[in-house]
């Protein structure tokens, strides 16, 4: 039973199936005994793995891979008070704060990355859109974030995402966090241009961009 | 709830098919097969055997419209009926016929070879919006009194859809006969199942060649379905009109239904052709322009009035590369087609007039055929409320993305292209190499002919398709066919 509520747990993920059914299992793998470091590695890593991987090939759109993010968040959710009482750790990749820029209200881009990042196990703090350059650099200072990602949609708000590594670089702070840009209008050139560590074109090279600076 | 498309009213049809059928009387019809006037004779027509003309009472045509079926299926080769002639049903089949090809490298026409009709056949079977196989192109290769059967053995040896073909000699069509029966397990089991449909041409105005008036007679004879490709050249050879050209149209139907049904009465036929204006400052035949478009929906129009399965020529191009008179001219009449309810739309692949096919073209247009299909399955009601509940637990928050809703519904309620179209941001679209459609066409014709498997053909099927073609070929002086690219 214990062996086969994993793969349960990951086909649950895989398939999509209704929005509670994967912290459900997750839930009764616990009550069955199973370790939450073994649910996560065992159950829900290789699901989010086999979700990516579909959605590389073309066969899953972008609804499997935010609906199997949530379904994943949602049991992490349950999981997390549980390694604390073990006082066990999951292995983050690191810490990344996302939001839009000063001026810029666009959501959808930003928070997909951020899904995905969360669901890539990466920790993840959304500040939401319209957010001030000194807000970034708060947030990045007190949680010692490793990665920072600035998003704009719009040619008139990209401008914004220089003022924001001005001032990290005013803070003292920018050689201590990797900032990736990315929107409709972010260019690689664009992104040399003002000094970011890296661009990204969609979600899933967000996730491998980050992946590649943390490495 | 299914759009509909609508060029004529109830009278006007009514007054086309009336001139028609008067134009059948007056000034008849001129068939230079003797079989066909003996069965018009017999019939009642009052037949002037030395001129070849006969005048056909409308009784006689009214009857031949009763005993055509108004529906019929073609069948894959494994049985299951998949090309349905009737109602509105809407399919797509690739243009036949072509002479040319255009190169996958050069972007140059070319005189096709066995190697590039076999891709052309493995493509179509690739492509799940194109609905049946067609005699596509012509090749080269082998003595020109075959090409017609050699295309049909090809085709055989790799394809599971249905076929669009047709004989250009009166022996032939015996021959790609045997090859179908071969393949269906019998005449019995092809006239029962027929896997494939003969196209027959009358000559405007109101003529019938000898050669595709027999193929006609015999496809009735051995119940294996005929399409009519009726042709008039809107200016040319039929009135400038629209409407004219319809009535010459409908009149050319009337008379090969009839001949159909008087050599065997509920024999299937298709109301179809390939009509077009006449471009009076090129003197050619356009198939892009939009009053051929209108010309061909009309007939269409009047075939659906009269209870028959329906055919236009249309999806096509004039252009001689593929660039965008080639796509805004496919797209814009398979759309016009599909709204229209034809049920057999020939025309993908095909370009520069009805003279050369193309692989690349053939991929792009599968993505028109698949908006197209889209298109026609209209605007549904899939939940009551429509949206109501679904907003209101939703409230302000805009992550419809994850939502089970989004998952059931997308891919019905979207069309989902290949990468054919680019849909990516500019910079996604730069780092894949700044390609064009053309370019991307390429690269779909490679992924696809990759993935393709042989069907399963058993080897003496194999070598019985082979000696029926061989026969012929050393008839007219080939000893040995072009080997198989797998041979």
């Amino acid at each position: 039973m214990p062996k086969d509520i994993l793969t349960e747990i990951t086909r649950s993920l895989v398939e999509c199936e209704a929005p509670d059914s994967v912290a459900e299992l997750s839930q009764k793998a616990l009550e069955h005994g199973e370790e939450p470091l073994a649910i996560i590695n065992q159950g829900l890593v290789p699901g989010m793995e086999i979700v990516g991987e579909k959605f590389q090939t073309g066969e899953y759109f972008l609804p499997q891979m935010v609906i199997a993010a949530n379904a994943m968040q949602q049991a992490m959710g349950l999981l997390q008070p549980e390694l604390l009482a073990r006082q066990q750790n999951v292995e983050v990749p690191g810490v990344f704060v996302i939001g839009s820029v000063k001026g810029d209200i666009h959501e959808i881009g930003k928070s997909l990355v951020a899904t995905m990042m969360l669901a890539s196990g990466f920790r993840v703090y959304d500040l939401g859109v319209d957010v001030a350059p000194e807000t970034f650099v708060e947030k990045v200072q007190e949680l010692d974030a490793d990665l920072l990602g600035l998003s704009a949609l719009l040619t008139t708000t990209m401008a914004a995402q220089e003022d924001v590594l001005e001032a990290l670089q005013e803070a003292g702070i920018r050689d201590r966090v990797k900032v990736m840009v990315g929107g409709a209008p972010v260019t690689e050139e664009w992104a040399e241009s003002i000094g970011a560590d890296g661009y990204a074109e969609d979600v899933v090279s967000a996730v491998e961009l980050a992946k590649h600076l943390l490495s | 709830m299914r759009p509909h498309l609508k060029f004529l009213s109830d009278d006007i049809i009514n007054q086309i098919t009336n001139e028609g059928l008067a134009l059948l009387m007056d000034p008849g019809v001129r068939v230079e097969n003797a079989e066909a006037l003996d069965l018009l004779a017999n019939a009642g027509a009052d037949v002037d055997f030395e001129s070849q003309v006969a005048h056909i009472p409308e009784d006689i045509v009214r009857t031949a419209l009763e005993t055509a079926p108004s529906e019929f299926y073609l069948y894959d080769l494994d049985g299951e009926p998949v090309v349905h002639y009737g109602a509105d049903s809407v399919q797509f089949t690739p243009g036949s016929g072509a002479l040319k090809i255009l190169d996958s490298e050069t972007q140059e026409q070319r005189a096709p070879v066995t190697d590039d009709l076999v891709k052309f056949v493995k493509l179509v079977e690739m492509l799940p919006q194109v609905d049946a196989q067609s005699t596509a192109f012509v090749c080269s290769d082998v003595p020109k009194e075959i090409g017609d059967l050699y295309r049909l053995y090809l085709a055989l040896n790799y394809m599971r859809k249905p076929i669009v073909t047709g004989a250009f000699r009166k022996d032939t069509w015996w021959t790609m006969k045997d090859m179908l029966a071969a393949v269906a397990g019998g005449e019995e089991a092809l006239a029962e199942r027929p896997t494939a449909i003969f196209d027959v041409c009358p000559s405007p105005p109101l003529m019938w060649s000898d050669l595709t008036c027999q193929n006609m007679i015999d496809c009735a004879r051995h119940s294996i379905p005929s399409e009519l490709i009726s042709m008039p050249m809107a200016g040319a050879t039929a009135p400038v009109t629209i409407a004219g050209a319809v009535v010459q149209h409908t009149a050319e139907c009337m008379s090969g239904v009839t001949i159909c049904q008087l050599a065997a009465e509920g024999a299937p036929i298709v109301w179809g052709g390939s009509p077009a204006i006449f471009d009076m400052r090129e003197g050619t035949t356009p198939m892009g322009a939009v009053g051929t478009w209108m010309i061909d929906v009309s007939c269409a129009e009047v075939g659906k009035a009269l209870g028959l399965p329906t055919h236009v020529y249309l999806g096509m191009s004039d252009a001689k590369v593929v660039d965008a008179q080639c796509g805004l001219e496919s797209a814009g009449s398979a759309q016009i087609a599909a709204l229209a309810g034809v049920n057999m739309v020939s025309g993908a692949g095909m370009m520069d007039f009805e003279s050369c096919q193309s692989c690349e073209k053939l991929v792009i247009d599968a993505e028109i055929i698949g908006m197209a299909n889209r298109l026609i399955a209209g605007v549904e009601v899939r939940d009551e409320p429509i949206a109501l509940e679904l907003m209101r637990k939703m409230g302000h928050r805009g992550d419809y993305l994850g939502q089970l809703h989004t998952l059931k519904w997308f891919r019905e309620e979207q069309y989902i292209p290949s990468e054919v179209i680019d849909r990516g941001s500019l910079e996604a679209w730069k780092k894949k190499g700044r390609k064009t459609t053309w370019e991307r066409a390429q690269d779909r014709v490679v992924a696809l002919l990759d993935t393709y498997e042989s069907p399963p053909i058993a080897d003496d099927l194999r070598s019985e398709l082979r000696a029926l073609t061989l026969k012929p070929a050393q008839t007219f002086g080939m000893d040995e066919l072009p080997p198989l690219p797998e041979d």
